[in-house]
């Protein structure tokens, strides 16, 4: 009994010294476990009288929490200092890049075509395709484009007979889908065109979007207003100037060109616009009768507008690129910068 | 085409300049391309006499001259030109002038020889592009002295139109200043055609015989005609300034007269002609050997001029080389007809021809042009080349005229067509300017066009000129209006936008590739492929429609590879082309391609190559996207583009739809490549297929897990394996996984072993080991009959 401050001791500086939990376990055992030396203090009381046994076996239980408590103190210190250990064992470069498939891109014509598809279908606007091995049926007879007619000349087609032709526009899918569907009607028409032109400023294969829109009361109004909504919205500019030119195509009248504020140079003029200010964009107009007529429209209750552009023409303008060719060539190099 | 200003102004000149023209006529639609000055800049050039010429003492080429410049003494010159002769009227730069490129004229020592100034050629005046040998010479009543630039008024621009097919009445400047005219409300100075009356009586004798499509021809002998004269100068150089060589003055006056009205003529040496001129069809396989020398053989579709001993002219096209006039001609006869559009159109460009003439009358030329024309060109042969006139004959087939058709426009017509109310006398206004007839009616105008206007024949026409005149700008902008109308969308149905991305998202990029192949590439990859051949192909390289998008995937891994890219993963879709042009199916796949390493060069990555199973992995993604796997099935199958061990069919829903494999090392060989790849297409409709999610109940009894694993032959596809333990697996089965494929130790030779994983699961109770070693003896059994597939211990 008189040993029980130095027990105490004893045992603190133990419990203070220990290394890691096993040793501490190891104490908590020699001291507090069934044998444990406080224990074994604590079954000597029957030896006391009465009148020692309450006071020696609060001492002795006294010693015995704080001993506990002096464990449970000391195995926090050293799971915190293990866990401590532990993170500091497991610490990784967070700096290094991700693991995994990287990511690949769209081709900068789908964005666009995407895109441009996009802001029509939001309006009601639906996409229709088509195919690309056309007649000259759908591809110039149906579009007021008669045999002979000089405006054949305007598209150098690729044939491959006498009637069988590469569609030189995605024009033939307004033709199909006018004969099929029930009016009013809104379409966007994206596509693979061809023609046999080939230099730096011209691809024998390019992308167009044409658009169609049929109803009744359609005006040369609505059709300025939604390019000139259309061209502001794709290049991203409220203020964008839209002109539009009187121009000629077969299968519209009256037909425009239409022109845009040069985005490069805001309009000042520079290599991009020859100086001009303007870009040249796309074209469209107010669906020629005939048109209608070979698609069984009546021309007295419907009117519509139509319009085309060429996607490569717009995204070069959109992303800066400077030479056609990159489109078709498939360079990885180029094909990344539009991730 | 293109034209001098000045030429313009002398019949429109409004206060306006020439970029304001160039811009008003844009906006009008006469589309200009280029607006350049008729002459670079120079100065203190002077109209100067050659005096005197002497070799040089010192230089074999160079001469040493005298000119008079019109200052008080001859000034000494040398000059290398071979052409310089004593009395020639030269342009001569004088010390202190700048010629074109800031090139300072000044005194100098030429092998020691003085020259205090040059005589120029055209180009080193900025006049002609190429560079012309010698000096120019101008004609000898250029006046000595005189600013050379004022002497051919070389203060002048051009301006070249890009005139739509449309507009084939301002291919003349006749035409262009009455657009500029009605643009800035001006009347027009034409010069006075004042007929020339006959001085003879010689005339010679048409017969037109398809007056169907030459209504009009008007012809007229010109009798002692000097072809020798010289072309005046002012006349060179507008033809010149309009792009047009100078030839001999009768071809020179009949492209004056074309350029100036419109009207295209010819000149037939009448002492070439036999008995009369017949207007007529060729006859088959007719001969005919063209001005430019080039022998064709006529169809019978298209119209000849021709006379009693064979055709002479192909009629508005080009005239023949025997019948024109050449140096020895005295009289000519001279043509001036109006063939119709239709009788022209495609003719030329079906011969591979396209000239000055053909272009108009495809176009539409005036009918009431060619009287005019021949007195005007008439005026002009006799005032440069003499001679005498004929009376002029007219043959005229008013049946087949064309009669110019009264439009009647509507009020309310315009006004909707346009959202504008116009007043009813600009409406008036705009249409009479254009030559338009106009008599108003109770709700509207009655129109009629005027002869020049082929492209005015029905009420959208007006309306187009209406607001062309009036301002395409300057008409109302609104945005359509439109009822909402919900449509349904298709839950099922994948987009192409939605399986793209999903590629994208597997790390290809997407490539772009032309829809037409070499026809070598393509047979190297499918020798049996038939696809349509175009006629006119751009090149031999761009010939075939691609019947797969192999080729072009092929072709782009190429291109990469070789530009140090060693990771290529690329896809496409699009159309490909199959069978004859009769029997053409055109069906919108996606491809893809991969090559090179498994994952993108990184810290941590493999360096190991991609094979077989990492594309099928990547293509399994798309198959999963549409919640449909199980409608998918890969047989070994073979591909003349694919290594016969490592290809598939894909088959969707029990159908063709692809191909995955690897690339035939052979065809690999062939094209020169130095990696593997391979490749997969599939068809985009099947990829498109999804459904619908379809919920099923949860099960609240536990899972039973088994595993099993077999040993079969190699040539077992695991398929089968896979098939048949399903078949057997009762109504329970929740779920089968492959969890190993191993050979080699421990497993017989020529076999593998496979490990699967089964789980069942019963929705309403607890599954008992006795209902499942039931199941596990049937696969068991099964598999052995009917793959000799044994049970590993």
């Amino acid at each position: 009994m008189d040993h029980l401050p130095t027990l105490v001791s004893e045992a603190r500086d133990a419990i203070q010294a220990a290394q890691d939990v096993p040793a501490l376990e190891e104490l908590r055992v020699r001291y507090l476990g069934k044998k444990g030396e406080v224990t074994a203090l604590l079954k000597g009381l029957g030896k006391l009288s009465a009148e020692e046994r309450p006071a020696a076996g609060e001492r002795i239980n006294q010693a015995k929490q704080t001993l506990a408590g002096e464990i449970d103190a000391k195995r926090q210190a050293l799971d915190s200092a293990a866990l401590d250990a532990r993170l500091a064992a497991e610490r990784i470069d967070v700096t290094l890049p991700g693991r995994g498939q990287a990511e690949g891109g769209l081709h900068p014509v789908t964005r666009t075509l995407e895109r441009i598809e996009g802001l029509f279908t939001r309006i009601g606007y639906d996409v229709a395709v088509g195919p690309e091995i056309e007649d000259d049926y759908h591809n110039f007879e149906a579009l007021n484009i008669p045999a002979h007619h000089p405006a054949r000349g305007m598209a150098d087609t690729f044939y491959f007979d006498a009637t069988r032709l590469l569609r030189t526009h995605t024009s033939p899918v307004q033709v199909r889908t006018m004969k099929n569907s029930e009016l009013p009607l809104r379409i966007v028409c994206p596509g693979r065109v061809y023609r046999s032109d080939s230099d730096l400023t011209h691809t024998p294969m390019f992308h167009q979007v044409e658009g169609l829109l049929v109803d009744e009361g359609v005006s040369f109004a609505d059709l300025k207003g939604t390019i000139e909504d259309f061209l502001q919205a794709f290049f991203e500019r409220d203020d964008l100037s839209v002109r539009f030119r009187p121009s000629y195509f077969p299968f519209t009248e009256p037909s425009a060109e239409v022109d845009i504020q040069c985005v490069m140079c805001s309009g000042k003029g520079c290599r991009v616009c020859s100086h001009s200010g303007w870009l040249e964009v796309m074209g469209c107009g107010m669906v020629h009768p005939e048109v209608f007529r070979h698609s069984g429209i009546d021309t007295e209750r419907y009117t519509g507008f139509a319009f085309g552009m060429g996607a490569e023409r717009l995204a070069m303008l959109r992303y800066g690129v400077n030479d056609l060719r990159l489109f078709f060539e498939n360079d990885l190099r180029f094909l990344r910068q539009f991730a | 085409m293109k034209f001098s200003e000045q030429w313009l102004r002398e019949w429109v000149s409004p206060q306006l300049g020439t970029q304001a023209i160039a811009d008003q006529i844009t906006m009008a639609g006469l589309e200009v391309d280029a607006v350049e000055a008729v002459a670079a800049l120079f100065s203190g050039v002077v109209v100067a006499e050659v005096l005197s010429k002497e070799k040089h003492p010192d230089a074999d080429k160079l001469n040493v001259c005298t000119v008079n410049d019109g200052s008080e003494a001859p000034v000494q010159v040398v000059c290398g030109a071979a052409n310089v002769e004593v009395g020639q009227k030269i342009p001569f730069a004088q010390v202190g002038g700048v010629l074109p490129g800031d090139f300072k004229i000044k005194k100098a020592k030429l092998r020691g020889v003085e020259s205090r100034g040059m005589i120029c050629s055209a180009s080193e005046l900025g006049l002609e592009e190429d560079t012309s040998p010698g000096i120019l010479v101008l004609p000898e009543s250029a006046p000595v002295g005189v600013d050379f630039r004022e002497f051919m008024h070389l203060d002048d621009m051009t301006i070249e139109v890009d005139l739509t097919p449309n507009r084939g009445d301002c291919l003349s400047i006749k035409g262009l200043a009455r657009e500029v005219g009605v643009l800035n409300r001006l009347a027009l100075s034409a010069p006075d055609i004042e007929p020339v009356s006959a001085e003879i009586d010689d005339t010679f004798s048409v017969s037109v015989e398809a007056p169907e499509k030459c209504p009009r021809y008007v012809g007229r002998v010109i009798k002692g005609v000097n072809v020798k004269a010289e072309t005046p100068l002012w006349m060179v150089e507008r033809l010149r300034r309009s792009g047009i060589r100078s030839i001999d003055p009768v071809v020179d006056i009949t492209n004056y007269v074309m350029l100036e009205l419109g009207q295209p003529l010819h000149a037939f040496d009448r002492d070439n002609l036999n008995g009369q001129i017949i207007v007529r069809l060729a006859q088959a396989d007719e001969q005919l050997t063209l001005l430019d020398g080039q022998q064709v053989s006529l169809r019978p579709e298209t119209l000849v001029i021709a006379d009693e001993a064979g055709p002479l002219a192909m009629a508005g096209i080009m005239g023949g080389e025997n019948s024109g006039v050449s140096e020895a001609t005295q009289t000519i006869f001279l043509e001036s007809a109006f063939f119709t559009p239709l009788a022209i159109a495609g003719q030329a460009r079906s011969y591979g021809l396209h000239t000055d003439a053909s272009h108009r009358f495809e176009r539409g030329v005036d009918p009431q042009l060619a009287s005019v024309a021949v007195e005007r060109a008439t005026r002009l042969l006799i005032d440069i080349c003499g001679g005498k006139a004929g009376p002029v004959g007219e043959t005229t087939n008013d049946a087949h005229m064309p009669v110019p058709s009264t439009i009647l426009l509507r009020e309310a017509r315009l006004e909707s067509a346009l959202s504008k109310k116009l007043a009813g006398d600009d409406v008036t206004d705009i249409l009479e300017r254009l030559g338009l007839d106009v008599t108003p009616q109770a709700d509207g105008w009655s129109v009629v066009a005027p002869s020049w206007r082929f492209d005015v024949a029905i009420e959208e026409d007006l309306i187009e000129e209406i607001a062309r005149i009036h301002g395409y700008n300057n008409l109302p902008v609104r945005r359509p209006a439109a009822r909402l109308a919900l449509r349904s969308a298709d839950e099922a149905t994948l987009t192409q936008a939605q399986l793209r991305r999903q590629m994208v998202a597997r790390g290809f990029q997407e490539a772009v590739t032309y829809s037409f192949v070499a026809p070598e590439l393509q047979a190297a990859l499918l020798p049996d492929a038939v696809s349509p051949v175009l006629a006119n192909p751009i090149s031999a390289d761009l010939s075939v429609m691609r019947a797969s998008l192999f080729p072009g995937l092929v072709r782009a891994m190429e291109h990469n590879l070789n530009r140090q890219q060693t990771r290529v993963r690329l896809f496409e879709t699009g159309l490909v082309f199959n069978g004859e042009l009769d029997q053409l199916s055109q069906i919108p796949m996606m491809g893809a391609l991969a090559c090179g390493s498994r994952e993108s060069e990184g810290w941590s990555g493999s360096k190991e190559r991609i094979d077989f199973y990492d594309l099928k992995g990547d293509l399994e993604s798309l198959l999963a996207l549409g919640g449909n796997l199980d409608a998918w099935r890969f047989e070994p199958a073979e591909h003349p583009a694919l290594h016969p061990g490592q290809s598939a069919q894909i088959l969707f829903k029990g159908e063709h739809a692809g191909w995955i494999g690897t690339l035939h090392p052979q065809v690999r060989a062939k094209l020169g490549l130095k990696v593997d790849a391979v490749l997969f297409e599939v068809r985009l409709d099947t990829l498109s297929q999804g459904s619908i999610p379809a919920f099923e109940a949860l099960s609240r009894f536990p899972e039973v897990r088994r595993d099993l694993a077999f040993t079969v032959k190699d040539e077992v596809p695991v398929q089968a394996l896979l098939d048949c333990a399903r078949a057997q697996s009762g109504d329970y089965l929740k779920d089968i996984t492959l969890f190993d494929v191993y050979a080699g130790k421990g497993v017989a030779d020529g076999h593998k072993s496979i490990a699967l994983g089964l789980t069942w699961q019963h929705p309403s109770r607890t599954l008992n080991d006795e209902e499942i070693n039931q199941l596990i003896d049937s696969i068991v059994t099964q598999v052995r009959v009917q793959l000799e597939a044994e049970l590993r211990g």
